[in-house]
């Protein structure tokens, strides 16, 4: 109502009160579909398209060359029943996600509440600490990634000095997933600076207060900071665990291209490329896409779900 | 009263002055230290990589040193030409195509299609904008079997275009939603004092919202720079051509074919990769650590 009453007529030909009147509104609309027409263009034909057509082509052999054959449900059993190199990508690809993603929070989180209580200098660290989150994902970086963890890698040098044995972290099976949950969680910046900003919306009254009430450090943190921080905690947790599972740059330059040693570091999307790419299975690589889909839907959702078991938010309840 | 009790004891004991001011101090103290020690372990594998990038050849297996003991600049002259047949200039060349059509298409097609949800009325735009927002959590990799077959037919495979075309068609939906919640933000009376003027919605957007939008398209253009250099899977897949090779492929290439025998080259190209984008973190610093906060982009 005030919105009509605020807005002049546009052009000439409506009357003062009907200004949204009918030509305006029209060529209002009209210009909506220009202004979005690349956009929806692109959401036909590089999106929503696209998308049925693997899907069909899931439910087929094909391999670019001859076409699509049609096989039924093949792909999808072959995965779930006959390709163990499968599981072993669905293994470490979670295992990669349910440790690096709290790892990489964790940290964040500690060296965000370091930061927070010490503001001298907090943003030249702030920019500093984001260098490996800015860097982090380039091949370059896997690169020295490689030679780091390698056999002759300046890693060895570091923990024989504590008299740790020195392996080729990289070349064995039980330690080179390992390497890149470090990588990733090396790249705690940019959700530091995320909780930094909440944590400077949380107002210093709410500290004293429980200071007050006799909260030490530990009781402050579990019941103002954390609670206080949980909208902010969930959002990190969303998009870590999304970018988590979909890792693919450092696993694939590491092991070669390969997702090895013994598939340990295989993640979903390296052994997607490799059916794909590799050897042009591109209907079997439709299937473990949709699969794939599905499965970080379900994810998602439980992620979102959750947030209402464990997220405060200051407007609701007992403010 | 509290402050006391959690002071550590020893340090409260020596204090010569107020306690709670020793506390502060030391606890100030404390804290810079733990920061800078992990702040060293954070820059470290960066610093290695500059530093064993100098290294003379007999010093990468004798110098355990992150840093060299003389500087020699002969690695990168060798790392240039370290692919037979091309050199890293044309991968810095195809890199740099490609980022400038992505952020170009990134910033227009998305501004065109925020401007639309977040300033005009059009029927379905609620619906349009939920399948919008949909699509900001759309994993790419469902969508690069059936995007290479279509790309594929069109010819497009080697060239920059499967890069490129998609993104001036606002398919980035990160960006589209960047830029509707800063439009939002826009004083709507403005708006309405160039409709006063007789201001279409065309002029609207060019005159009006577009210039006041800046601060967002900026933090569009550089972060489509950034992600778009670091890219490696899409450009690995339509990429097969050495002289289409951006530089991450190329530096994967160089990785596989020469391996270890030339770490120190290798990581000459890898830190000359890395400059383009560092120079921006320099120049748009602010920006980039900001918008983060403010918009809660991911680097």
């Amino acid at each position: 109502m005030a919105d009509t009453a605020v807005r002049p007529a546009p052009a000439a030909g409506t009357t003062q009160t009907a200004s949204r009147g009918r030509p305006g509104r029209r060529k209002e609309a009209v210009a909506g579909y220009v202004f979005l027409s690349p956009w929806l263009l692109g959401l036909f034909g590089i999106t929503l398209l696209p998308m049925l057509y693997s899907l069909y082509l899931s439910f087929t052999d094909y391999d670019l060359l001859q076409d699509p054959e049609w096989v039924g449900l093949e792909n999808y059993e072959r995965m779930f029943t006959g390709d163990p190199q499968f599981w072993n990508a669905v293994v470490a690809t979670v295992l990669f996600a349910v440790t690096s993603v709290p790892l990489k929070l964790a940290v964040a989180l500690g060296v965000a509440l370091l930061l927070y209580r010490n503001r001298r200098g907090v943003g030249l660290y702030r920019s500093l600490y984001y260098v490996p989150s800015l860097l982090g994902g380039s091949v370059a970086i896997a690169i020295v990634w490689q030679t780091l963890f390698g056999g002759q890698g300046a890693i060895n040098e570091v923990l024989a000095v504590f008299g740790i044995p020195t392996r080729a972290w990289i070349n064995d099976p039980s330690f080179a997933l390992g390497t890149l949950v470090v990588l990733a969680a090396w790249q705690f910046g940019a959700p530091m600076v995320i909780f930094l900003a909440g944590l400077k919306q949380i107002p210093a009254e709410m500290f004293e207060a429980a200071a007050l009430d006799g909260a030490g450090r530990f009781k402050q943190f579990w019941h103002v900071t954390l609670p206080l921080l949980s909208p902010v905690l969930f959002f990190n947790v969303v998009l870590e665990t999304i970018a988590g599972f979909q890792g693919f740059t450092a696993a694939f330059v590491i092991s070669g291209g390969t997702g090895g040693p013994a598939d340990s570091t295989l993640l979903y999307t390296v052994y997607l490329y490799l059916r794909g790419f590799g050897d042009f299975q591109m209907g079997y690589a439709s299937a473990m896409a949709w699969v794939f889909l599905i499965v970080l839907g379900i994810i998602t959702a439980i992620v979102f779900r959750s947030g209402s078991l464990w997220v405060h938010y200051a407007d609701e309840g007992d403010r | 009263m509290a402050t006391t009790t959690v002071a550590p004891v020893a340090t409260a004991a020596a204090a010569p002055g107020p306690v709670g001011n020793n506390r502060r101090w030391y606890e100030g103290a404390t804290a810079h230290v733990v920061l800078i020690a992990l702040l060293l372990v954070a820059l470290y594998p960066i610093v290695y990589m500059i530093g064993t990038s100098f290294k003379a050849p007999d010093e990468i297996l004798n110098n355990v040193n992150v840093l060299p003991r003389r500087f020699s600049p002969q690695n990168y002259a060798e790392g240039w030409i370290g692919i037979p047949g091309v050199t890293f200039g044309t991968f810095f060349l195809n890199s740099a195509v490609v980022a400038a059509g992505v952020v170009i298409g990134n910033v227009v097609a998305c501004s065109l299609a925020a401007f639309a949800f977040a300033r005009l009325k059009f029927p379905l735009r609620g619906f349009w904008f939920a399948i919008m927002i949909g699509t900001l959590l759309l994993p790419h990799h469902v969508l690069i079997v059936p995007q290479y077959v279509l790309f594929n037919s069109l010819e497009w495979i080697n060239t920059p275009l499967p890069l490129i075309v998609p993104k001036f068609l606002a398919t980035e939906a990160f960006f589209v939603f960047l830029m509707v919640q800063f439009m939002r933000g826009i004083p709507r009376s403005l708006d309405e004092a160039a409709e006063i003027d007789g201001c279409g919605p065309y002029r609207r957007f060019l005159f009006v919202v577009l210039p006041l939008t800046k601060p967002a398209l900026v933090t569009t253009a550089v972060f489509s720079f950034i992600w778009t250099w670091n890219d490696f899977f899409t450009q690995l897949v339509y990429l097969n051509d050495l002289d289409a090779y951006t530089v991450p492929i190329g530096l994967r290439l160089f990785l596989d074919s020469s391996g270890q025998n030339a770490i120190a080259p290798m990581f000459a190209m890898s830190v000359l990769s890395l400059v383009p984008v560092f120079l921006f973190f320099l120049v748009f610093q602010r920006l980039i650590v900001d918008g983060i906060n403010t918009s809660g982009i991911k680097g």
